[in-house]
């Protein structure tokens, strides 16, 4: 743990002072858009990567009763026969993470085996991913000119609570309760501090740099907000020779360094299950391999022991025992 | 061996907490008792299995051969690129722990290695320092280890405490299912002549005579000769059922267990009066005479020689479709394998269609076979069986899934509805213990011998927890299944933690309900125990019917009559 907390720290450490130290246009141009162009190129590989493998068996789970006879009723979502009701699955698994949902937890009391329903990774994992989601997609109003209305709107509704002369996001509030609650698990719950890795804690680290950076510079140590709207709209409009405009802060590189190493980190890390959910083969194939047969590309030739060898071995046996044979033991001979 | 502790004493010796020392740093110990024994080397030999040799657990020296560091990197490279789950559940897995509570090994032994995030990390520490480039670099801080004898020794001992039941699979939320990568570290250890006698000594088995119990042709004919004396004995009527006869409409294959062991003979026994009630043109055989695989838990290949026998005798006997008998792992190849590694079917072969009640089963359409207990829920369901519940009635049942049926098939509803038509008396155990969350028997996937009893039970102590439930508080005396390996490990599982509760299979509880054309008067259970709720008859009427059996044993017609109790227990 303490690792990944040194490594985020000495990443601050580098964005702060090699910004003070002069290096703008390193932390403001060059860095983030090498990381962009890992993130896609990595991301795209990763996927490619596992792509390449085939699915040789359909191993769907099924989470409920699959469809048989007519008067049977089907659990058409955790079960599902056809197409469609394999991708309501996956949307369920992607958007409600309804797998997550079903979690339980077990316990020995008096010895005796007690569970009980515990939803709480299951919050917070939704909270986190959503949050995460808003707040990527708040940050277009930096990219694209003029910021279209659904962005000013989610903001408003976002900003309900106005705190001082700042109006106070939500979602700020959520996504750092979120990630405190999956690094706090981590931390304090000795079964899965046991489990957990030095690069289980680095992303939640890092999130937490990304976005106590990005509160910073909202609430606290703010920004000259126009004078970074004019950088990122020299990058996104290949405008790389502009000069860096003057008044930006060194909390924010910090922010945009912190960004970059996580775009970078991505593709190589446990991140990237955002892709991998799509391909679980337990999860994205259609429970009706009785109906439909499952193809496997390699499926080696058929080698087995035949009838014929079986009666060779036995036919004297068989005969007397009175069971049909192929050849009688007389004919057999020779 | 270890001197087993009670069940009282076992469920206070299960602790939660963690070791100081990292899992890394911790290496199995052998004991007696903790380890299943190896398999013979003349049976790998025999099976023409890599590296075979004479090794033991509790030795330093595994004998290993030279190349063995070579032969596991090639190994798991070569599967990497044929499994894309492989693949994709050692990177995707971001050690969330939800599935850590799910293992009923990890309930039972609080062992942290038995979560299935760590029994996974044991094989995915070491694809991340030989595939990752991550792992290469950095080493341990991502998590990656170098591959050693001890990391071997460890794949043995924990991929044998896995019973490849897949309830992990069902919480984690990007479906990383554990079976999947225990029935590849097994095939990795099967490269380097490591395996359990347990499982190889059947696989070996059903390579030569047709099934896992080494029961020669004549010598299975003589056993199913002789239960059907004792169905004669119980219900007068004479069963003479065909063997390897081409020409039938269905061949009907079963676990050789259920042929050859107490209680799953019971089960047969109801299998074959139900097909005489019903007049089922069928066959038996004794070349394909077995529905388990424990190819399933060697590798890929040994499933599908085992498995290509069925199609073989379909083809060769000219059947129709297959009828399968009650079994869990059996229906795991069956339904999520067969037809991919040996389909197509046979050209003889047409969708099945039950020849008593007209029902397309449409969800079978490319397999081919169909489930006993969906064939017998479709009879029930069209009132085509004479069933007398209250032979039953002093049976207080309760029904245990088996873990491939319900996460693999998704049979849940057929085997209830079963049940409840052939009992008066049944009672769910609690909710997350049953249908797609149920609990193993704590000895699949080859586990179930007798020389690690202690590992079994752990193992084995949600289902039996959920069973001493029902038994307090609905006074539960039968635990109905719908699996073979259950009705051979589910006894000593309820003996341990539930006594007093009997096992049953499915079928024959509806054998014992089931009024036949010309019976007797039924005083016995299909275990020769006297029904306690049997009503006095006159004498005269008992011998009416028998005089009539020979003459409506082959009329099909006979099939549809009388079915007056067929409602009875819906409800």
């Amino acid at each position: 743990m303490l690792i990944s907390l040194l490594a985020v720290i000495a990443l601050g450490c580098v964005a702060w002072f090699g910004t003070s130290a002069g290096f703008q246009f390193a932390f403001g141009i060059i860095i983030p858009v090498l990381a962009l162009a890992v993130f896609i190129f990595g991301f795209c590989l990763r996927m490619m990567g596992w792509s390449r493998s085939p699915v040789p068996f359909n191993i769907a789970t099924t989470g409920g009763q699959t469809r048989s006879l007519d008067w049977v009723r089907p659990n058409r979502l955790d079960s599902p026969y056809s197409k469609i009701a394999t991708i309501g699955r996956m949307t369920l698994e992607i958007l409600a993470f309804r797998s997550l949902f079903r979690n339980s937890s077990t316990q020995i009391k008096d010895g005796r085996m007690v569970q009980w329903s515990a939803p709480w990774l299951w919050i917070a994992a939704l909270a986190f991913h959503y949050t995460f989601l808003l707040v990527f997609l708040r940050h277009f109003r930096f990219f694209i000119e003029p910021v279209p209305f659904f962005l000013t709107w989610g903001e408003a509704l976002d900003g309900l609570m106005q705190v001082g002369a700042v109006r106070f996001l939500m979602t700020d509030g959520v996504i750092v309760a979120a990630i405190l609650f999956l690094l706090g698990r981590r931390i304090l719950l000795p079964r899965i501090r046991y489990i957990s890795l030095p690069s289980d804690y680095f992303p939640l680290f890092l999130l937490l740099g990304v976005t106590l950076s990005g509160i910073c510079m909202r609430y606290f140590d703010k920004t000259d907000i126009s004078s970074v709207k004019v950088l990122i709209m020299n990058v996104v409009g290949f405008n790389w020779g502009q000069p860096i405009p003057e008044g930006i802060s060194s909390m924010f590189y910090l922010h945009l360094f912190f960004v970059s190493v996580l775009l970078m980190y991505f593709p190589f890390s446990k991140l990237m299950h955002m892709g991998g959910v799509f391909l679980s083969p337990t999860r994205n194939l259609p429970a009706n391999s009785r109906a439909v047969r499952h193809i496997n590309p390699w499926n080696p030739p058929k080698k087995y022991r035949t009838y014929a060898e079986y009666e060779d071995e036995f036919r004297e046996a068989m005969a007397e025992a009175g069971l049909p044979l192929e050849k009688e033991p007389e004919n057999a001979a020779g | 061996m270890s001197k087993m502790p009670n069940s009282a004493e076992l469920a206070k010796s299960i602790s939660y907490s963690v070791p100081q020392k990292g899992w890394m740093d911790i290496k199995p110990e052998f004991r007696p008792g903790n380890y299943a024994y190896p398999a013979k080397e003349d049976t790998m030999r025999g099976l023409g299995m890599p590296n075979p040799h004479t090794w033991a657990p509790e030795n330093e020296d595994w004998g290993l051969p030279k190349n063995w560091e070579k032969i596991i990197y090639n190994a798991l490279k070569v599967r990497l690129e044929k499994y894309r789950s492989l693949k994709v559940f050692m990177d995707t897995c971001v050690r969330c722990g939800a599935c850590a509570d799910k293992c009923h090994f990890y309930i039972g032994s609080g062992d942290p290695k038995n979560m299935p995030v760590l029994r996974a990390e044991l094989l995915r520490s070491v694809y991340r320092k030989d595939f990752t480039t991550a792992g290469k670099l950095l080493g341990k801080v991502a998590g990656a280890r170098k591959l050693d004898k001890d990391v071997i020794k460890e794949w043995f001992y924990y991929f044998y405490q896995c019973t490849e039941c897949r309830r992990c699979s069902l919480f984690c939320p990007y479906g990383i299912d554990t079976a999947e990568i225990t029935m590849i570290v097994r095939e990795l250890l099967h490269e380097l002549g490591l395996g359990l006698h347990w499982i190889m000594d059947p696989v070996s088995n059903c390579n030569r005579t047709g099934n896992h119990l080494g029961i020669q042709p004549h010598a299975f004919k003589e056993i199913v000769e002789f239960l059907c004396d004792d169905i004669e004995e119980i219900t007068g009527v004479r069963i003479d059922p065909p063997f390897n006869e081409p020409g039938h409409e269905v061949l009907f294959i079963t676990p050789s267990g259920d042929v050859f062991a107490d209680p799953g003979i019971y089960t047969f026994m109801g299998y074959l009066m139900l097909f005489h009630e019903i007049g089922l043109d069928y066959t038996l055989s004794t070349y394909a005479s077995e529905g388990g695989n424990f190819g399933l838990f060697t590798s890929a290949d040994m499933m599908k020689k085992i498995n290509a026998k069925m199609y073989a005798e379909a083809d060769r006997l000219g059947a129709k479709w297959i009828l399968g008998g009650e079994c869990g792992h059996m229906w795991r190849v069956v339904h999520q394998y067969m037809d991919t590694m040996n389909g197509p079917t046979p050209s003889c072969m047409e969708v099945p269609k039950s020849p008593i009640t007209g029902t397309v089963f449409k969800h079978a359409a490319s397999t081919k076979m169909v489930h006993i207990a969906e064939f017998t829920a479709d009879l029930i369901k069209h009132n085509k069986l004479n069933l007398d519940l209250s032979r039953n009635d002093h049976l207080n049942v309760t029904f245990h899934d088996s873990c491939n049926p319900a996460r693999a098939m998704g049979m849940l509803e057929e085997p209830r509805y079963v049940l409840q038509n052939v009992c008066n008396n049944f009672f769910e155990m609690p909710e997350n213990t049953i249908r797609e969350q149920t609990f193993c028997c704590g000895a699949g996937s080859g586990l179930n011998t007798e020389e690690i009893m202690e590992i079994r039970m752990r193992g084995a102590l949600p289902r039996g927890n959920a069973l001493r439930h029902v038994q307090e508080k609905h006074d539960v005396n039968t635990l109905a299944c719908i699996c073979a390996i259950d009705r051979a490990t589910l006894p000593p599982l309820a003996d341990y933690w539930a006594p007093g509760v009997n096992v049953v299979g499915l079928h024959e509880l509806v054998a014992n309900a089931l009024v036949m054309k010309g019976e007797k008067r039924r005083t016995m259970d299909l275990r020769q125990e006297d029904l306690p709720n049997v009503p006095d008859e006159p004498e005269e009427e008992d011998e009416m019917p028998e005089e009539l059996t020979g003459g409506a044993e082959a009329d099909d017609a006979a099939a549809d009559a009388g079915a007056d109790n067929g409602e009875g227990g819906e409800e």
